[in-house]
């Protein structure tokens, strides 16, 4: 679609062309506000480890949960479908996680077999999504909504309503830890999702998503098994929404069972918007959909640095975002373009707009 | 009185797209109560064109006049506003609404408290009634109606917008004969009542019948403006191909008896049936043979097709393949066995839009192999390069999505992309419906080719000449059942065929076994 690039200029159109543009640029201008509140904000300390610590380091690793659960939200939205569950999957996990660890003794091993726990528990929570979608047909709104509902019915009763505590170094280390000066969570965060977007792009699953996110009958009828891959889908959401229970608790070795994952599905789905890829399914991006966790980590952090009052905070939330949204619109960069050309006493800039 | 003035005048036209002069300076002059033909073969620029004059596209240069006024169509609703409605290809209704709202969205009656859902039915009903199609209730859902009726409908809604100008962008290439008989009464009246009627079609017999005048587009340009009665059809598709017509000619005379194989089918279905669909059918196709299928619309023949191919899943019936019983009731299962099968509706179940042209012929193939296993970048050119220059697919830009090529190449796209899972038996499913004659005759032809290298073809097509022409054995069906089966040859036309269909039920049930006996001695 693009020409082939020519110099740096070529690059950085490219890059300007891409949905997710906008926002590393509202990443950047609610970085800016920060450092305008507080010009120390952007400042990087590197504590007596070796480790960094900072606003920024603060806000990669807030956005940790939130890249895994927007990958796989990403991946699920590409076939047509949306999966609300991920927030009450992480709920699940960090219930399931606390629970073996309560009981078990502080070693790397126990720490590793939570992790396994998790995993089988979030895959069959996924599968449960992906047999209710795909053999029943049921649509992925309503199957996924149910999950959502019980499976924080389930992790309440895991912990038999409490919000269990447990102690585990290696598994504590998942989400405090650093490597390279850097936090554990982040970088696993960043592996997960590069491992996500190899598998995708290097085998065929990604042109056999996207098949089916587009035109499911004529996907169909080339011989594309949407009922394995839909089902592959929601296993893979699971998991990655497992993982990021276990981040999300991990941190405080607490599973707050109304609290852990809250209204995450939701943050995911904007991450995914923001990202570029579209709610109707089809052409994928994973790389845009990290690039919007990342701005909803910023988003959250900067409406809680700025003090706004906790009232008033998904006002502000819903305002970056409409604008956000309002500048990737293919109709409103038109309308600019127009504008920008009708002045320019009409040289004919003519763009074919490749959708 | 065609020295009246026109009512469209559209003079020197260019569009560009990317790579593609798609227009270079064309005209096109419509005058008040004629019909005009656009003629071309696919990317000629028809589809274009219309959609310049019905504001899709802005034109790069030139001119539009409308009633002498140049006019700027900035798009579709500019164009309805200056009296310009458009039926397409392809009916764009929605099937999930009534047929009257269908026919009145957007200019529903209006009462004192909104719409007047009573009044506004009674409308669509006159409206259907004035063009013969009094027999419909506009209270029924649309989705009941038959594809072809449902065309007639999207007529009647462009009759509404009390049109001056109607453009018709093949609208018979669904509709039989009986329809298409309907539909020209239609156009002919509206045609006396002052309309400038724009029409296409690759029907030759269908355009002499109802033009007054034409125009020829050839690779985006402007080869002439004719009245019907000063170009003869050969002349006619010389200007269209720009090339002489005796290659055409060569297939239609060349003998097309292939060795019968004695050998056992290499497929053979015994009893298969879908209730609704058809009823309980046997059938064996052998290599190296076509065969076709002949019926009406709504004979089954699609249905019959989608049945063999696992689209629908068979209630009933024994399916051997290769000498070993199988059951096939998925296309997945079918890919897997080797059968391919093209699907009549191009746009919902044969293209996806979105996708390069490259990944739609690759998918099949990549879909067969599961998606851990994907196609090396190499083989998939190697696919690309293979079918796109076998089949003549132009623009040969492999990355440019399908959605921007004319409908005869995305046709040759996805006969690329099932000949490239390496069938044995391919279904073809209306493969030249919407196509110019020179994609057709291509497509006809390798076809043919296909079949010679030992390939079992089952070919289906509303056009029973072309059935005719294509097979060695054809398979007649009516109302859901299998009536007869010729071999193909001397004593077949398709006039014979339509007498087979004609005569079955005439008599009773021996009569009719009568009428099997004597086609096929």
């Amino acid at each position: 679609m693009s020409a082939n690039a020519h110099g740096p200029s070529e690059a950085l159109k490219g890059l300007v062309r891409r949905q997710y543009f906008w926002g590393i640029v509202a990443i950047a201008l609610l970085l800016l506000v920060n450092l305008v509140k507080d010009p120390g904000y952007l400042a990087v300390s590197i504590g007596q480890s070796g480790n960094l610590a900072g606003n920024v380091i603060d806000i990669l690793r807030a956005a940790a949960p939130i890249i895994l659960i927007a990958v796989g939200m990403c991946l699920v939205v590409s076939t047509g479908g949306i999966d609300l569950s991920v927030g009450s999957v992480m709920a699940v996990a960090g219930a399931v996680s606390m629970e073996f660890l309560n009981g078990a003794s502080d070693t790397v091993g126990s720490g590793l077999a939570a992790v396994g726990l998790v995993v089988i528990v979030s895959a069959a929570l996924g599968a449960v999504n992906g047999v209710l979608v795909s053999v029943v047909g049921l649509q992925p709104f309503i199957s996924t909504l149910v999950i959502m509902l019980a499976g924080r019915g389930l992790a309440k009763v895991i912990t038999g309503g409490q919000n269990t505590t447990a102690t585990n170094e290696t598994f504590r280390w998942i989400a405090n830890g650093y490597v390279l000066g850097l936090p554990v969570v982040f970088l696993l965060a960043l592996l997960l999702a590069l491992l996500m977007g190899l598998l995708v792009r290097r085998s065929a699953l990604g042109l056999m998503l996207e098949a089916i996110g587009m035109d499911a009958k004529a996907a169909r009828l080339a011989g594309v098994n949407r009922r394995a891959l839909l089902f592959t889908v929601y296993i893979l959401g699971g998991v990655l929404a497992g993982f990021a229970g276990v981040f999300a608790t991990a941190s405080v070795m607490t599973v707050d069972v109304s609290r852990t994952g809250y209204q995450l599905e939701l943050d995911a789905i904007l991450a995914v918007v923001i990202g570029g890829t579209s709610l109707a399914g089809g052409k994928f991006n994973i790389t845009g959909a990290v690039v919007g966790a990342i701005l909803i980590a910023t988003l959250d952090k900067t409406v809680v640095f700025l003090g706004v009052s906790s009232s008033a905070t998904p006002a502000f939330k819903a305002v970056v975002i409409v604008v956000l949204c309002l500048l990737q619109s293919e109709r409103v960069r038109r309308m600019f373009r127009q504008r920008r050309a009708a002045g320019a006493a009409r040289p004919a800039e003519r763009e074919v707009v490749a959708a | 009185m065609s020295e009246s003035l026109p009512i469209v005048e559209m003079a020197g036209i260019s569009i560009s797209f990317p790579g593609v002069k798609a227009l270079d300076e064309v005209g096109l002059r419509l005058f008040p109560g004629e019909v005009h033909t656009l003629m071309g073969e696919n990317g000629a620029g028809k589809s274009t064109l219309i959609k310049a004059l019905t504001g899709v596209y802005k034109i790069d240069e030139g001119e539009i006049r409308i009633a002498g006024e140049p006019r700027r169509l900035g798009g579709t609703a500019d164009a309805q506003s200056a009296g310009i409605s458009t039926v397409y290809q392809e009916v764009n209704l929605c099937t999930n609404l009534t047929i009257g709202e269908n026919v009145m969205l957007g200019h529903e009656v209006r009462g004192a408290a909104g719409i007047n859902w009573r009044a506004t039915h009674r409308a669509a009903g006159q409206t259907l009634k004035k063009l013969g199609l009094g027999h419909l209730n506009p209270k029924q859902a649309l989705s009941t109606l038959p594809l072809a009726v449902q065309q007639l409908v999207a007529i009647s809604r462009s009759m509404v917008a009390q049109c001056k100008v109607l453009i018709l962008d093949e609208p018979t290439s669904s509709l039989d004969a009986n329809e298409v008989e309907q539909l020209f009464t239609v156009i002919r009246s509206l045609r006396d009542q002052g309309v400038a009627i724009l029409f296409v079609s690759h029907f030759l017999d269908q355009v002499y019948a109802i033009s007054d005048r034409l125009t020829v587009l050839r690779n985006g340009r402007f080869e002439g403006e004719y009245r019907i009665s000063d170009i003869d059809r050969a002349q006619l598709i010389s200007k269209m191909i720009g090339k002489d017509i005796a290659a055409l000619k060569s297939l239609d005379a060349k003998d097309s008896r292939r060795v019968r194989p004695d050998a056992e089918p290499l497929y053979s279905a015994k009893g298969i049936g879908r209730k609704g669909a058809i009823d309980a059918t046997d059938i064996e196709l052998h290599r190296g043979e076509v065969v076709g299928l002949a019926g009406l619309l709504g004979s089954g023949r699609t249905e019959l097709a989608r049945l063999i191919y696992g689209a629908d899943r068979p209630d009933t019936g024994e399916v051997t393949l290769n000498g070993e019983q199988t059951e096939i009731t998925t296309p997945a299962k079918a890919l897997a066995r080797r059968i391919a099968f093209s699907s009549e509706n191009r746009r919902d179940e044969g293209i996806i839009r979105d996708l390069s042209v490259r990944e739609n012929l690759v998918l099949a193939v990549q879909a067969r192999r599961g998606w851990a296993r994907p196609l090396p970048r190499r083989e998939q050119d190697a696919i690309v390069e293979k079918y796109v220059s076998a089949l003549g697919v132009r623009p040969a830009d492999p990355e440019r999505p399908i959605r921007l090529l004319s409908g005869g190449n995305q046709q040759k796209v996805l006969l690329g992309r099932w000949l490239a899972t390496e069938p044995e038996l391919l279904i073809l499913d209306e493969p030249t419906r919407g196509i110019d004659v020179g994609a057709k005759a291509e497509i006809q032809e390798y076809v043919s080719v296909l079949a010679d290298e030992g390939l079992s073809v089952l070919f289906i097509s509303s056009e029973i000449e072309e059935v005719v022409r294509q097979s060695d054995r054809i398979i007649v069906l009516k109302d859901h059942r299998k009536i007869a089966e010729l071999e193909g040859g001397q004593g077949v036309s398709a006039d014979s065929i339509v007498t087979v269909i004609a005569e079955d039920g005439l008599g009773d049930a021996s009569a009719d076994a009568a009428v099997r006996e004597e086609v096929t001695t």
